[in-house]
């Protein structure tokens, strides 16, 4: 039995041996693309040795730059139902520790992980400044410089932060200033606090920087306390906005990470991903859109280091089931698929499909349709509750299968057979677009929508007529 | 050997008869509410005999709002906390609920249920007021899960209620008729203060409405009667040996049980006769009061039983033996039980018949008869024009639940011939309706 289980195990290890995790992302080197982003988890020596022990691959320290103080308390969360922390805010600034006593640290990790990627955070003010803390990084052993253009709370107040990340030009001038004074890779991080990403990304490549990371955090609110009346987190009866980050900002970072990736000019610089990454395939994402590092914080002040393991084992199995031994054989893979609404082929047809053995008769399916959607799911008149999908008045719109609690039970059907397509901008074109306010090519015509007053006719019944 | 050590005092008896169906405190209320689906037109509602908006309560709880989900829960059933516990759920609206159709744990519906009634019940938070006096008074007979329901409906509408009770406690079975295990005491009569103190109707207690004067009385003195008597004691066997030392009836046992606790006294070896809901209950409160034996003796197959299954899971799990196919032939003993004589039983051509020869003896010193309660049908026969069915039980309009005799309305036990509390709190809510509709229209 020793001798299955210890093939089993070199066979497993082969296996793993094949696919290589390292990346070298814009001159910094790491044994895998897990790193933690600048945040609490890297706050000391302590905590990236001890995330490094765990699996993770580089670290941001935590932004070293001009001497703050902290409020207490500092964070709050989006709990969803029993979900904690779906989303998370913080107003903690950068790092309140002595620069002397992170440096120190700083040469020691790396004594002790010398192939880890140990990247410096950084936020001064005047051009100095940066010169001085550049250098002074450089010689504590820092692998690359992180440029916190970020923090939409409190320091932006002083004109650092997300006050640079928003002003294209600014950013721009701090980026040459660095790459004059740099000798190691220089990332540049940018604020989602701005309507169009690719400003401030264009910037930074304008500058020169050698690679860029985003998203920072989303300024926010996350509640209101019902008793004081004042925004989370409370301190001393009063709030600020905060810097909102965790799973519910994945969909904004990836958003703005293919904007970027899309651009001609910017799309050639590395960039790492980060927002809400908390499972393999949030990682995995990040990649399809071009990422080739992606940084976590809100997940390990959730669950601690050990999530890297969930991480690493997830990203192998996927790349061995793909077939790829790095992630640069998919990195980016998904760009060529996002595109433009106008470049979606309208000829395309889907419909719900409900798989009777499946359904539990939840019926949540036909009250999102019903009163959310297209009323293109009926009830059955038999006493049942499984419900049937009425496919004439069926959009495709996906509601259905979204709010439907058991898995595979509701499924979107190809209708078409695959042999048309149009788009918008082909109908642009060739001056075929609807342009009336009642035309026949419009989408909707002839779409089956119920009579207002039959929806007065909905009663809920009541036992017996008791009120 | 027993399973459970005779209690000797109340703490050893609160172990014994530990509750089914513990209050769930703030964190499993949260999670446990969560997982609602909120489906549409939701089963469960369906499956509840009151019709309480389960998904809207459970949101409520979800989102914070427990005096909300009180509400909305008292406002379908004013028994809404003693159902919580004492209601078959897993029949009703658990048994109900789309999870399982997916062999997903269906929401723990009547615990959810009781973590929102108890949370009002401590804080005495007032959730109803007596609406506009109508200057109409209306009489109740029995304060049982049907009156009770009834008196706060009518409270609610504006009408002066007081309700006769034989007894000196209120809600009748719930107090007096079920297990322990399933509702203390205290919980039940924490309920009733609570109604009451928002209400304020009368009871009169210790105070049986017996003779045709005092129904009279209460024709001249009220607009409406509502007759919530439920059924009586527990029905002979005409039996030898019924009348010897140790024979008692389940329900008289049950009540004695939940009075006394610890105080009550138990044989060593016990036979239970019956196989419904009201057996298990009298062979698992034996077994937990410490009898040695304890042997329930159905005369048919056990899958005929009227008991739930779980209720018989629930008595083999505190040590109580199954006797199938086994009709009683009579009591033997001297003075006191000595055991019951048996016949063996089986199906031929679909009737039920003895096995000539099979005779056998379960030796015991204590016999409960679970068999039926009777009806009341000699307080029923002094009513004027009151029908009863062939099964002695009210006639009543099934939407106002209006007898016969118009000014009398009934509902619980008295209608049904024995079912759950839930039922006899819809029947009072709906005769207080049907009271109302008709003393308006006259």
């Amino acid at each position: 039995m020793e001798f299955t289980n210890g093939s089993l195990k070199t066979k497993d290890m082969n296996k793993k041996d094949k696919i290589d995790l390292s990346v070298n992302f814009a001159g910094i080197k790491a044994p895998n693309p897990f790193w933690l982003a600048s945040a609490p988890p890297t706050n000391s020596g302590y905590q990236i040795m001890k995330a490094f022990d765990a699996g993770w691959g580089g670290a941001v320290w935590k932004t070293l730059g001009m001497p703050t103080i902290n409020v207490s308390s500092r964070y709050g969360s989006t709990n969803y139902r029993d979900t904690r922390i779906a989303g998370f805010s913080n107003i903690e600034l950068i790092s309140d520790r002595p620069l002397e006593d992170n440096l120190r640290e700083m040469a020691e990790v790396k004594k002790h992980f010398p192939d880890h990627a140990v990247i410096a955070s950084l936020m001064v003010d005047t051009r100095k400044e940066w010169e001085d803390i550049i250098k002074q990084v450089e010689d504590a052993g820092a692998d690359g410089i992180e440029l916190n253009f970020g923090c939409p709370h409190g320091m932006c107040e002083r004109g650092m932060g997300s006050a640079v990340g928003q002003e294209p030009e600014v950013l721009k001038t701090i980026v040459e200033w660095v790459m004059e004074a740099s000798n190691i890779p220089v990332i540049t991080k940018l604020s989602p606090n701005i309507s169009h990403i690719v400003d401030p990304g264009l910037a930074a490549v304008q500058g020169k920087t050698d690679a860029i990371s985003l998203i920072n955090t989303v300024k926010s609110i996350v509640g209101i306390d019902l008793d004081s009346y004042a925004p989370y987190p409370v301190v001393d009866g009063k709030g600020t906005n905060g810097g909102y980050c965790g799973p519910a900002v994945k969909p904004i970072a990836l958003h703005m990470l293919k904007d970027l990736m899309q651009h001609p000019e910017i799309k050639n610089t590395p960039m790492s991903g980060i927002g809400g990454i908390e499972t393999w395939r949030d990682v995995v994402e990040f990649i399809l859109l071009g990422a080739t590092s992606v940084q976590v914080c809100t997940a390990v002040m959730h669950y601690g280091f050990g999530i890297v393991r969930e991480l690493e084992s997830g990203l192998i199995n996927f790349m061995e089931d793909k077939g790829y031994t790095t992630i640069y054989d998919f990195a980016g893979k998904a760009l060529p698929n996002v595109t433009d609404w106008k470049h979606l082929n309208l000829k395309s047809e889907v419909k719900a499909k409900i798989n009777e053995d499946k359904c539990i008769g939840c019926d949540l399916c036909y009250i999102a349709c019903d009163d959310g959607a297209h009323q293109a799911i009926a009830l059955p008149t038999d006493g049942s509750r499984i419900p049937t999908i009425i496919e004439k008045n069926c959009v495709g719109c996906n509601l259905c299968s979204l709010v439907c609690p058991v898995e595979d039970c509701i499924t979107m059907e190809k209708f078409d057979d695959g042999t048309e397509h149009e788009t918008w901008h082909e109908l642009t074109e060739s001056d075929r677009i609807p342009n009336t306010w009642n035309d026949d090519r419009a989408g909707g015509k002839g779409h089956y929508v119920p009579e207002p007053a039959e929806a007065l006719k909905h009663k809920r019944k009541d036992k017996a007529g008791i009120k | 050997m027993a399973e459970y050590k005779r209690p000797d005092n109340e703490q050893e008896f609160k172990e014994n008869f530990k509750q089914k169906k513990p209050l769930m405190n703030d964190t499993q209320a949260h999670y446990e509410s969560s997982r609602c689906l909120f489906c549409y037109d939701a089963p469960c509602m369906d499956a509840c005999p009151t019709g309480i908006d389960v998904p809207l309560f459970i949101k409520q709880i979800q989102t914070g709002n427990t005096d909300g989900a009180a509400k909305t829960i008292y406002d379908s059933n004013w028994m809404g906390n003693a159902c919580g516990t004492i209601c078959p759920t897993g029949v009703l609206c658990e048994g109900a609920c789309v999870y399982n159709h997916q062999d997903v744990a269906p929401l723990l519906i009547g615990r959810l249920q009781n973590y929102a009634t108890m949370s009002v019940i401590e804080s005495g938070k007032q959730l109803y007021y007596p609406g506009e006096d109508t200057g109409k008074k209306v009489a109740i007979i029995g304060a049982g899960p049907a009156g009770i329901s009834c008196a706060c409906e009518l409270r609610t509408l504006g009408y002066t209620v007081d309700i006769y009770e034989a007894k000196s406690q209120p809600s009748g079975l719930t107090v007096h008729g079920v297990a322990p295990y399933k509702i203390s005491n205290e919980e039940v009569m924490a309920e009733m203060d609570y109604l009451q103190n928002q209400l304020g109707y009368n009871i009169i207690y210790n105070h049986p409405i017996s003779t045709k004067e005092e129904l009279t009385k209460l024709e001249t003195g009220y607009s409406a009667i509502f007759i919530g008597v439920g059924l009586g004691i527990t029905a002979p066997l005409n039996m030898t040996g019924e009348n010897l030392k140790g024979v008692h009836g389940a329900v008289e046992f049950i009540e004695e049980l939940r009075m006394k606790h610890s105080e009550m006294k138990i044989a060593q070896r016990v036979v239970v006769i019956g196989g419904g809901n009201t057996a298990m209950d009298a062979a698992s409160g034996s077994a937990r009061l410490g009898a040695e034996e304890v042997t329930l003796a159905y005369r048919r197959g056990k899958e005929s039983m009227g008991a739930y299954d779980f209720e018989y899971d629930l008595a083999v799990s505190a040590g109580v033996k199954g006797l199938f196919n086994a009709s009683p032939l009579e009591i033997v003993g001297g003075e006191s039980v000595e055991g019951v004589r048996f016949v063996k039983t089986e199906l031929v051509n679909g009737k039920l018949t003895n096995i000539d020869g099979s005779e056998f003896t379960v030796p015991c010193d204590m016999v409960i008869k679970a068999t039926g309660q009777a009806k009341q049908g000699s307080l029923l026969s002094l009513i004027d024009k009151l029908t009863l069915d062939e099964k002695t039980r009210i006639v009543v309009n099934a939407d106002t639940n209006q007898t016969t005799n118009p000014m009398y309305f009934a509902g619980g036990d008295a209608i049904n011939g024995g079912a759950e509390v839930v039922n006899g709190a819809y029947d009072g809510k709906l005769a207080a309706n049907g009271i109302h509709q008709w003393i308006t229209q006259n």
